[in-house]
């Protein structure tokens, strides 16, 4: 992975000047080369990584397991863009193993994530089973560890 | 005499211990403690916690019970890992069972070695700036210590061209550690080179502490004991304290020939027997796989050591860039202050700790240690706050 992509990785919200600082380029070269990175699609988006829990609301997330039957022309991706595309789903993977689509799907409460289920995910041809699971808690996000405090004492000066 | 008469109890001390100074990291320490929300780029180890699986595998081995006295070499395992990692990464191959000692930290192994190498009288060369026990542990060898100069103009470099008029028919150690700790200073393949032509042309002993070496930033790293006629006349000092976050662990090795060795594990064994059983078994973890954790913390000391000195030279302080470690060692000279009253003033007037040059030697005067493990955000207040500073003293 290139150097500035891993910074970027860890804290995209990093100013270009730090960037140029820390990875020995200049500014207009972070730029450009970030600018790249986005316009090849390498980079999809910039965004914050939120402990949802923290959150006052009743916002349900469910990983469903999704066989399908594939497609002969197309495979999987074409019945799997159809699911993509719902608001609803906000991670969706093609899994080796038990089942095919693995889909991270939020809802405001217990009962949209149930309708989207019932209503729309299985009603789709080509869905032939699903198995919903709800997250009760999160302890790690994307790389991010989320109640976990990590205070150790260092001494201040040591040789 | 009165047994609680506290003079009288220093009369009663070993002279050669009561005529070692206090380290002047020590004096330091005493008055950042005395202060609340210090900035302080003034520590010697790697902001990182251990890698999680050598905690876990530490932890493991405490819950099956592995809580005994090992091999006084260490164990058989841990030394065969060792083998295989210097041979790996540095390119000299050392025999498990006959030329691999596991110590509590280098620290131990360089005492070992002095003590098993000096008769009274013997003269060691070590470089200064350095780390602070060099000189103390010669000394409490009833060695003589020769110091070798190095400074900023060539990067803090030991070479054969400064190492020779100091070789007497007395010298019998000359000791190396690079990259260097508190420099950040490396040597080039060339001077390697030229340095184990000496070394073996004078008969010399080589101590060479490389704690630091995986983290490299510009070159590859060249072990001395990878030099013809070297391996036989060469101590080699590695840990896992610096490139894989293991300070407190407080581990490390010695590797050389069989003879010496033995005379170390001597040394060794009725002092501390073994290196702790936990310790080891974390250490075998973390060489389980150790490329992957040392590349993700050496990406970032990186970063930090770019950020650091272009900010550095950004307000016109006076300061190469470091080849390894995680030490940065500016000039402070220019501004008509010691060290030490730099580094006083910086902690009183903006609470940023960074250590006199002085600490690791006279020669060391004029320079301040600024350590970049610690986090991006604290790095990026330190060098606002010594911008300040330093433009109080302009």
């Amino acid at each position: 992975m290139n150097h500035l992509l891993a910074l970027l990785k860890q804290n995209a919200r990093i100013s270009l000047e730090d960037a140029a600082r820390q990875l020995q380029m200049t500014t207009d070269e972070v730029a450009a080369e970030m600018q790249a990175m986005e316009e090849s699609g390498l980079i999809r988006a910039y965004q914050a990584v939120v402990n949802e829990d923290k959150l006052d609301n009743n916002t349900v997330t469910a990983v469903i397991e999704v066989k399908v039957q594939p497609e002969r022309e197309g495979g999987f991706d074409r019945i799997a863009s159809r699911l993509a595309r719902y608001p609803e789903v906000t991670s969706m993977y093609l899994m080796s193993g038990q089942y095919d689509l693995m889909l991270f799907v939020e809802g405001n409460d217990l009962r949209t994530v149930a309708s989207f289920v019932s209503e729309k995910l299985s009603s789709i041809s080509g869905v032939t089973g699903t198995a919903t699971h709800f997250r009760l808690k999160t302890y790690k996000h994307h790389g991010v560890l989320m109640d976990f405090t990590n205070e150790t004492e260092r001494l201040q000066v040591s040789p | 005499m009165k047994p609680n008469d506290s003079k009288s109890l220093l009369n009663r001390l070993c002279s050669t211990v009561s005529e070692l100074p206090r380290s002047g990291i020590r004096d330091f320490f005493d008055v950042v403690s005395q202060m609340d929300d210090v900035i302080s780029l003034g520590v010697g180890e790697p902001d990182f916690t251990t890698p999680w699986h050598v905690r876990e595998g530490a932890i493991y081995s405490l819950e099956q019970g592995q809580t005994g006295y090992t091999s006084n070499l260490g164990m058989p395992k841990l030394r065969k890992s060792i083998s295989s990692y210097v041979e790996k990464f540095f390119g000299v191959s050392y025999h498990p069972d006959k030329e691999v000692l596991v110590t509590v930290g280098v620290s131990e192994a360089l005492d070992l070695a002095i003590r098993a190498l000096c008769n009274p009288g013997d003269e060691v060369i070590y470089h200064e700036p350095c780390y602070v026990s060099y000189r103390p542990l010669i000394q409490l060898a009833y060695a003589v210590p020769v110091i070798l100069e190095t400074d900023a103009s060539d990067g803090f470099r030991v070479t054969a061209e400064k190492l020779r008029p100091l070789i007497t028919d007395k010298t019998k150690v000359l000791m190396l550690n690079f990259p260097n700790n508190p420099t950040g200073g490396g040597l080039t393949a060339q001077d390697v080179k030229e340095i184990a032509a000496l070394a073996v042309e004078k008969d010399l002993i080589v101590i060479t502490d490389e704690i630091y070496a995986e983290l490299t930033y510009d070159r590859e790293h060249v072990s001395i004991a990878t030099m013809p006629g070297m391996k036989e006349r060469t101590i080699f000092m590695h840990g896992f304290s610096k490139a894989l976050a293991m300070t407190g662990w407080r581990i490390g090795y010695a590797c050389a020939p069989h003879e010496l060795i033995e005379a170390m594990m001597k040394i060794h064994q009725y002092t501390m027997l073994c290196a702790p059983v936990m310790s080891q078994q974390a250490a075998y973890e973390a060489l389980k796989n150790p490329e992957e954790d040392i590349a993700r913390m050496k990406e970032s000391y990186w970063r930090r050591r770019n950020f650091l000195h272009s900010s550095f030279t950004d307000m016109g302080l006076k300061c190469g860039l470091p080849e390894g470690a995680f030490y940065m060692f500016p000039e402070i000279r220019e501004l008509n202050i010691t060290a030490k009253d730099f580094a006083l003033g910086l902690l009183e007037s903006q609470k940023v700790a960074a250590v006199p040059g002085t600490a690791f030697g006279a020669c060391g005067e004029g320079h301040l240690r600024c350590c970049y493990a610690t986090s991006m955000d604290e790095l990026e207040i330190a060098v606002q706050k010594i911008k300040v500073y330093i433009d109080t003293l302009r």
